[in-house]
This record gives structure tokens, C-alpha cells and sequence, in this order.
């Protein structure tokens, strides 16, 4: 298993060179310079020359190149044109937000999506099936602008019940140590400060939540009920087991592989930044502020933020195969 | 002996309704209060010489002071931090007479070597502070490094004079845009490259947080040198989309925004909690044709385009109504508008006639650029350019619509590769200067007009010092724009802010950004 696990880690070496590499191409190859971005109507020829100089823009992109390596191999991501704050320090930053954000996403989408398609696949055809299924298709086909805007003025506007946006109400005190304000709330022992950030969470974590729970539930569905079917199932209800017991001791277990990886899967996407649900709860994670970046040919940002994801989703995908091995003891990992 | 007595009564009349007027503004001013400001996108930096956008000059405009000031509402300067200046003979000596008195956010004085210390950072690029970035509008402003600005002198602890290189006009509106907000160079040299995130100046606020992404938080500065703020504290708070910032104003957990999108602005006004504050304009959006282009090289077809577009059918579409068709380049609210300029009326018939004679009876194919992006003069590119497309189909022309993403469409205009292709200009400093010499003088135009005769007006009124000269000037260069139709000017647009109902004295500058110190809030 450690081997295993050591292998996979160096299989990220080539893995983010490679991403290194074609990030690089790409940012640089496309047409449009930050320079004029940054100056916009007011560039002139002269200043705009200026700032490509001072920006290394005007070498070749070769020696672009290298010196974006040898800094890289340093820890260094550089710095952002824009603001000037370290790639780093903008990552501590804004990452925590988006896993945050993620996680509790997650969290509703496997503890709704999970138990709704199996209670889906036992009851095949019932009302509640089709219900279930009907409801999860429109998740899966929601446009999630519209959803956080309706969630927005439904719950926020008309009823009042959660805050409209943001992560944590102005009046609330918080020292930040990881930037998981959950965490950090916790750390402080500031209680109240907990409610609040939890309550802040809330809706953007269900809007976000809403299209993985579809696809999650919709997959635990289709894998039950193929499980169901099997022949090991009958015999465990011909043993005379309960019906509690064959569902989720028998099946579940078997049908679990595939959850998983889809479970992950999404987990990887959402981690990716969610640009629309941050955009609309006003939420200070990396997906906006990558886009935005990318608009501003904020080259160190994007360089930087596309390198740290690739990282994520790889150790997201490691989490998950190594968890097969747990659900599933044929598989082995030497 | 009747006359005393009416005299008389008059006074006391006068007193006492001096004393009430006092009294009632005395009862109505509350004070203390937190404002939250909605906007739609978080500050670059706080530095105010380092940024370019004005998310963050909206928050250094309350922790900095500059030199000189806007008086509300205008561009008229006023002084600030100086209480008066000189200016020799020849315009290149500025003396400047500084407030005594006024401490920086961390408790050091400010005086005439804060002065030179802030102006030599931004000029000198040996300086062991010129750091931290581009220094963007200080090489715009006084072009380049170290610029027109060739010495500062400190005269005495609150005298200072710069000598300049060449006269420079608009130097004194130069002086009060809000990038050269004094910082404290005890804070400048203890941050170092981080300062950004750590400013300090004398304004009315200072700074207290920035969670980035997120919020700006600023608090009154107690020994402001004006009155103290109003209000206790502002929160900028960044909400990105326009429906999701609007709807927060409507739950009540922000008290006012800007980039309020056209379709809201009918509910702002028929709300009864909210209001509708419109920005004055310092803007044109235009369209520019590109005399490298056939048939843009003929001044017929350019005045047909001219007569061809509905302007006030484009404000009322896609403005709500919150602008003015504009027939200058620079907008009325900037001295110097020549308003006796007969703007080209919307006319199809003349518009043909004169296709006619350049010879284009059957019309002709171009392609029309429209911007990718929402700016304060054109929001809505794209259904503008298909406004302008079906308006020009009227006269037989057919417009293919172009875009590119805005860093794309900025470069490729720059390097004149649009045939026509629409633009704009937000004013920096409320100088004619600003719009017409920045857009349409033959070194910095983008569609190669390159008329010697505007150009020597234009540099005759950047060697001028004397105002009413300046005005004839500036009226003669509108003239011979509007003549030689490079454009077709838009409009000026009038951006809208709402706000709740309760929120007073806050007075929009043109400028884009404005000091909140004397906004206060009904309890």
C-alpha cells in the first residue's frame, strides 16, 4: 500500500511538469497581453512598452520560460500583475474558501443523493422513484445561475432566513488561522462566530451542491439496482436476512465502487472553483478569481492556480482509489 | 426713520431665519453609523499610486488626501492638503502652502518632506522605494519618469515648490485625482512591497481590514483635519453579479451600490425605501471609423454614418434613459464644451444622399467591432452593435458584426486593424485636455485621424496657462472634430446608484469616485 502510495506520488512529478508546460503555452500563445489589459483605454505605445519590459514580457519566450522553471523549483509562483501580492499568499487565500465551499457541497450532495437513489432503487417504480428521479434530472439540467439567484431571492430576500451572500456577517469577529473559517472558528472557540459561518454557508452549498446530488444519486440508483439483481442477493435473502441487513451490508457495499468514483470525481470538479455559485453568493473562492485572472492575462495567477488544481485533483483521485481498497477487498494495491 | 424700522425688522428676520435653517440642519445631521457599500468587484490594491481601477480608488479616496481637491459633484479644484499655491510667471515654478497640523493614520506628522518623499517614490526610479509596481498614473499623468516634474523643494516644514520642465496646463487637476493621495513614508518604508495591503494616509477613514475577495473595512479617523466623518464606518463589500448585489440592497444588507443594471433602475424608483442617484457624466462612448479603411477615408461617408443612428433610441434601449446623446467627444459637465456645435441630426434621407455622392448609392460591406465587455459608456456592446447594424442597413450599408476578448480588442484597436469599432473614455482629471488631445490628436488616435490643424490647437492649449485662452481653444478643436466626423460620439452616460432612502448627502463626483466624509445616516 505505501509503495503504492509513493509511486502515485511520483507519477504527480511528470504529471505537473506536464501542466506546467502546456500552461505555460497556452497563456503565453494566446492573443492579448497583460500589459493593455491592466492599462486598458489609457495605454499608450510608450507606457505599454514600459510595463512588457518590466515585466520580462519582451525576452523570449524561451527564457520566459526558464526563468518561470527556475523560480517554480524555488517554491516561487511569482507574483501577480495585477495586485502584486504573491501567487502564494493569494492561494492561502482564496483556496481555503473554495474547499470550504466544496466540501459542505459535498456533503449535502452525498448525504441527500446517496440514501435518495437507493431508497430509489429499492422501491423501483414507485412514486418515489419517479419523483426522485424526475426531481434529480432538473438538478442535473439547472442552470446553477438561476438556482443561487432564485435560492438568493426566495430564502434571503423574501424570507429572511439565511444571509444573501459572502461568508461571514460584518459584525462577526474572526482571527484567521487556516482560512476554513469552520475551522478557524472552532480554533477560536467562537461559537457564535460558527453559527454564522455556517449559516452563510448554507445556501451556496446546497446550490452547489444541487448538480452533484443529482448525478450522485442518479448513479447510486442505477448501481443498486444492478446489484440488486445478482444472484449473491437472492441467496442472502434466501439465508433468511433481513432485508435492512442484505440492502445495506450486501448491496451497498458492492454497489459502492462506482458511487465513489463519482462522488470524487465531482469533488475534483467543485475544488476546480465553482465560478458561477462564488460569483453569485459574492463567495471569495479561487474559481472567480481565476477566471477573472485569466480575463486580465494575470499569467503568474493563472500559471500558478491551473498548477495548484492539477495537484488537487490528482491527490483527489489518489484518496479515491485508495478508498476502493477499503470498500472493496478484491481490490489490492501492491 | 420707517426705513430703519423695515431695515431693522428685515435683520432680525433674517437672523432668525438663519438661526432656524442652522438649528434644523444642526437636528438633522445623525451621526455615527456603519455604511455597507455593494460593488462588483474587490480593490487591486490600496496604494493608491500602484492601481488602475477604480474599485480601488473607491476605498483609497477615504484613506488618503491629495494636494488639491474636486469640490463635490464637480471638477473645480480646491485646496486640501495645501491651503494655497503660486505659480511663477513662466508656469514652472508651483509653490505650495500645506495645512499645518494634519498627522498621518500612524501618528507622524505631515509636512512638506512627506511631500517631496511621496513625489520623489513615484518619479525617481533609483528611488530605494519605487517599488511594489508601475506607478501607472504617474507615468500617464506627468508622462513619464521622472516626467515634467524635474525637482520638489522642500522651503520650509510647510512650504514646497516643484519645478517643472514644461508648462503643463491641467497640472493642478493633475495634482487632485485620487492616485496622488499622500502616504505616510514611515508606513510606505515599513511595509515595503506589501504596503498595498497595509495604506496609510490622513483622509477621513482609516484603514481597518481587508479580507480580499471579500471586504474593506475603514473607520473615522478621529483627528481628521476636517470635521469628523459622519459615519463611524464603511464597508466595501464585493458582490460580483448585478442581480445578486441588487437583491441584497432589497434584503437591506447593503446599503447602496453602484453598477446597477438598466432593467432594475424602474425598481429603484418606484420603491419606497430606496432611491436613484445618478453619477455626472465624464464619459463618451463613440463609435470611430478608420481612415485606413476604404471608404472611411471619405468624409461623406463618415457624416452619413453621422446622420444614420438614432442616439436618443439607443439611451432610451439601452441606458434607461440615463444618458445624453452626445455630439462632442468630451462631455458638457468638463469646461470648454462647445455647445453651439449643430450635432448631425438623426436624418435617413441625408444620410443617402450623402452615400449617394461618395458614391456608394448600393451601399457597401465593413465590419463593425462592439465591445466584448460592459463599460460605464456602452453596458450593453453587443445589442448596441446590432442597433447600430439595423440602423445602417437603412441606408443599404451592411455591418458584420467582430469582437474579441477585451485585452485582444484593446490591442488590435490600438494598432489600427478595426475598420470601425466602438469605444469609449471614462475622464481622469476633468480637463478638456483628457478627452480631446488623449483621444483625437493625430499622436494618439486609433482609427489614423491625423489632422495637423487640431493638432497644433491642441498643443497651443497645453502650453496655455490662462483659462478663457484655453476655452477658445478647446471650442475651435470642437469645431474642427465636428467637421471632419471621425466619430460618431454616443453618448454620455450617467451611471445610476441606488440607495436606501436613508442614506444623505452623498454627492456622486464625476471623477468616478467621491469622499463619503459628510454622507450620514437616518436612524
Amino acid at each position: 500500500m505505501l509503495n503504492y502510495i509513493i509511486k502515485r506520488l511520483l507519477a504527480l512529478i511528470p504529471i505537473l511538469i506536464g501542466v506546467a508546460v502546456i500552461v505555460f503555452l497556452i497563456v503565453h500563445l494566446i492573443p492579448g497581453d497583460p500589459a493593455q489589459t491592466m492599462l486598458g483605454e489609457r495605454a499608450t505605445d510608450a507606457q505599454l512598452e514600459r510595463l512588457r519590459e518590466s515585466m520580462g514580457l519582451n525576452d523570449p519566450l524561451y527564457i520566459q520560460f526558464w526563468r518561470y522553471v527556475k523560480d517554480l523549483l524555488h517554491g516561487d509562483l511569482g507574483r501577480s500583475i495585477m495586485s502584486n501580492n504573491p501567487v502564494i499568499s493569494e492561494l492561502k487565500i482564496r483556496f481555503p474558501a473554495t474547499l470550504e465551499l466544496s466540501f459542505f457541497a459535498m456533503i449535502f450532495s452525498v448525504f441527500v443523493g446517496v440514501p435518495a437513489g437507493i431508497f430509489a432503487a429499492i422501491n423501483q417504480n414507485s412514486w418515489f422513484d419517479n419523483l426522485s428521479m424526475m426531481v434529480a434530472l432538473i438538478g442535473v439540467s439547472m442552470p446553477i445561475f438561476w438556482l443561487g439567484l432564485m435560492f438568493i431571492w426566495l430564502f434571503a430576500v423574501e424570507l429572511g432566513w439565511f444571509p444573501p451572500s459572502s461568508r461571514i456577517s460584518v459584525e462577526t469577529v474572526l482571527n484567521p488561522v487556516t482560512n476554513l473559517y469552520v475551522v478557524d472558528s472552532i480554533l477560536n472557540g467562537n461559537f457564535t462566530a460558527l453559527i454564522d459561518v455556517l449559516h452563510h454557508l448554507f445556501l451556496p452549498a446546497v446550490a452547489l451542491g444541487t448538480i452533484p446530488m443529482a448525478i450522485i444519486a442518479r448513479m447510486t440508483r442505477s448501481s443498486m439496482l444492478e446489484v440488486l439483481r445478482q444472484d449473491f442477493i437472492r441467496t442472502a435473502y434466501a439465508k433468511g436476512l433481513k432485508r435492512k441487513a442484505v440492502i445495506f451490508k450486501h448491496a451497498l457495499k458492492n454497489a459502492l465502487v462506482p458511487i465513489i468514483t463519482v462522488v470524487g470525481l465531482q469533488f475534483g470538479v467543485l475544488l476546480g472553483g465553482a465560478v458561477m455559485t462564488e460569483t453569485i453568493f459574492s463567495w471569495p473562492g479561487l474559481g472567480k478569481y481565476l477566471v477573472d485572472a485569466i480575463y486580465a492575462r494575470d499569467f503568474p495567477i493563472v500559471q500558478g492556480g491551473i498548477l495548484f488544481f492539477a495537484g488537487v485533483f490528482v491527490f483527489v483521485n489518489l484518496i479515491v482509489d485508495l478508498s476502493y481498497a477499503t470498500v472493496d477487498p478484491r481490490i489490492q494495491y501492491e | 426713520m420707517k426705513k430703519t424700522r423695515i431695515f431693522v425688522f428685515f435683520v432680525i428676520l433674517i437672523v432668525f431665519m438663519a438661526s432656524l435653517s442652522v438649528s434644523v440642519l444642526a437636528q438633522v445631521v445623525e451621526k455615527g453609523g456603519t455604511l455597507v457599500f455593494g460593488r462588483g468587484g474587490d480593490s487591486v490594491g490600496l496604494d493608491p499610486i500602484q492601481v488602475t481601477d477604480g474599485e480601488s480608488f473607491k476605498v483609497t479616496q477615504q484613506i488618503y488626501d491629495t494636494l488639491v481637491d474636486y469640490k463635490p459633484g464637480t471638477t473645480e479644484v480646491i485646496p486640501a492638503l495645501a491651503t494655497d499655491w503660486d505659480i511663477s510667471d513662466d508656469g514652472l515654478r508651483w509653490t505650495f502652502h500645506l495645512r499645518e497640523n494634519v498627522e498621518f493614520h500612524d501618528g507622524n506628522p505631515f509636512n512638506a518632506e512627506a511631500v517631496k518623499w511621496n513625489f520623489d517614490r513615484w518619479r525617481l526610479e533609483d528611488h530605494p522605494y519605487h517599488i511594489g509596481g508601475e506607478f501607472t498614473y504617474y507615468g500617464y499623468m506627468f508622462q513619464g519618469f521622472p516626467g515634467i516634474i524635474d525637482e520638489v523643494n522642500v522651503i520650509d516644514e510647510y512650504t514646497v515648490e516643484f519645478i517643472l520642465t514644461e508648462k503643463q496646463a491641467p497640472f493642478l487637476n493633475n495634482l487632485a485625482m485620487v492616485p496622488f493621495g499622500i502616504s505616510s513614508p514611515e508606513a510606505v518604508k515599513k511595509w515595503g512591497e506589501d504596503y498595498f495591503k497595509h495604506p496609510v494616509g490622513t483622509g477621513a477613514y482609516k484603514f481597518v481590514e481587508w479580507n480580499q475577495g471579500d471586504r474593506v473595512i475603514v473607520e473615522a479617523n478621529e483627528n481628521y483635519w476636517r470635521e469628523r466623518a459622519y459615519l463611524d464606518k464603511i464597508v466595501f463589500r464585493s458582490i460580483p453579479d448585478n442581480a445578486a448585489r441588487f437583491m441584497e440592497l432589497q434584503a437591506g444588507t447593503i446599503d447602496m451600490m453602484d453598477g446597477l443594471s438598466p432593467e432594475d433602475v424602474d425598481a429603484v424608483k418606484d420603491s419606497s425605501e430606496l432611491k436613484l442617484t445618478l453619477r455626472p457624466s465624464m464619459n463618451v462612448g463613440y463609435l470611430a471609423m478608420n481612415f485606413k479603411f476604404e471608404p472611411f477615408d471619405d468624409v461623406r461617408v463618415r457624416r452619413a454614418f453621422n446622420h444614420a443612428i438614432n442616439k436618443e433610441a439607443l439611451i432610451g434601449a439601452f441606458y434607461s434613459g440615463l444618458g445624453e446623446p452626445a455630439k462632442n467627444p468630451m462631455p458638457p459637465s468638463i469646461w470648454g464644451y462647445n455647445d453651439d456645435i449643430e450635432p448631425y441630426e438623426y436624418n435617413l434621407e441625408k444620410a443617402k444622399k450623402l452615400l449617394d455622392e461618395a458614391g456608394y448609392e448600393d451601399g457597401f460591406e465593413f465590419d463593425l467591432w462592439y465591445l466584448p465587455v460592459p463599460r460605464p459608456y456602452i453596458p450593453q456592446g453587443k445589442f448596441i452593435g446590432q442597433a447600430i447594424q439595423s440602423y445602417l442597413s437603412e441606408i443599404n450599408v451592411k455591418a458584420n458584426l467582430v469582437t474579441y476578448d477585451w485585452s485582444t480588442y484593446l490591442d488590435k484597436t490600438e494598432h489600427q486593424e478595426a475598420p470601425t469599432y466602438m469605444l469609449g473614455w471614462t475622464g481622469d482629471n476633468g480637463d478638456p485636455d483628457n478627452f480631446l488631445y488623449v483621444l483625437l490628436d493625430k499622436t494618439n488616435s486609433n482609427n489614423a485621424y491625423e489632422s495637423e490643424e487640431l493638432h497644433e490647437v491642441l498643443i497651443e492649449a497645453q502650453k496655455t496657462m490662462d483659462r478663457e485662452k484655453r476655452i477658445e481653444l478647446y471650442r475651435k478643436a470642437q469645431k474642427i472634430i465636428h467637421r471632419d466626423a471621425p466619430w460618431v460620439p454616443l453618448v454620455h452616460s450617467t451611471p445610476p446608484l441606488a440607495l436606501k432612502s436613508n442614506i444623505n448627502n452623498f454627492i456622486p463626483n464625476p471623477t468616478g469616485t467621491e469622499k463619503l466624509h459628510r454622507v450620514w445616516l437616518d436612524k
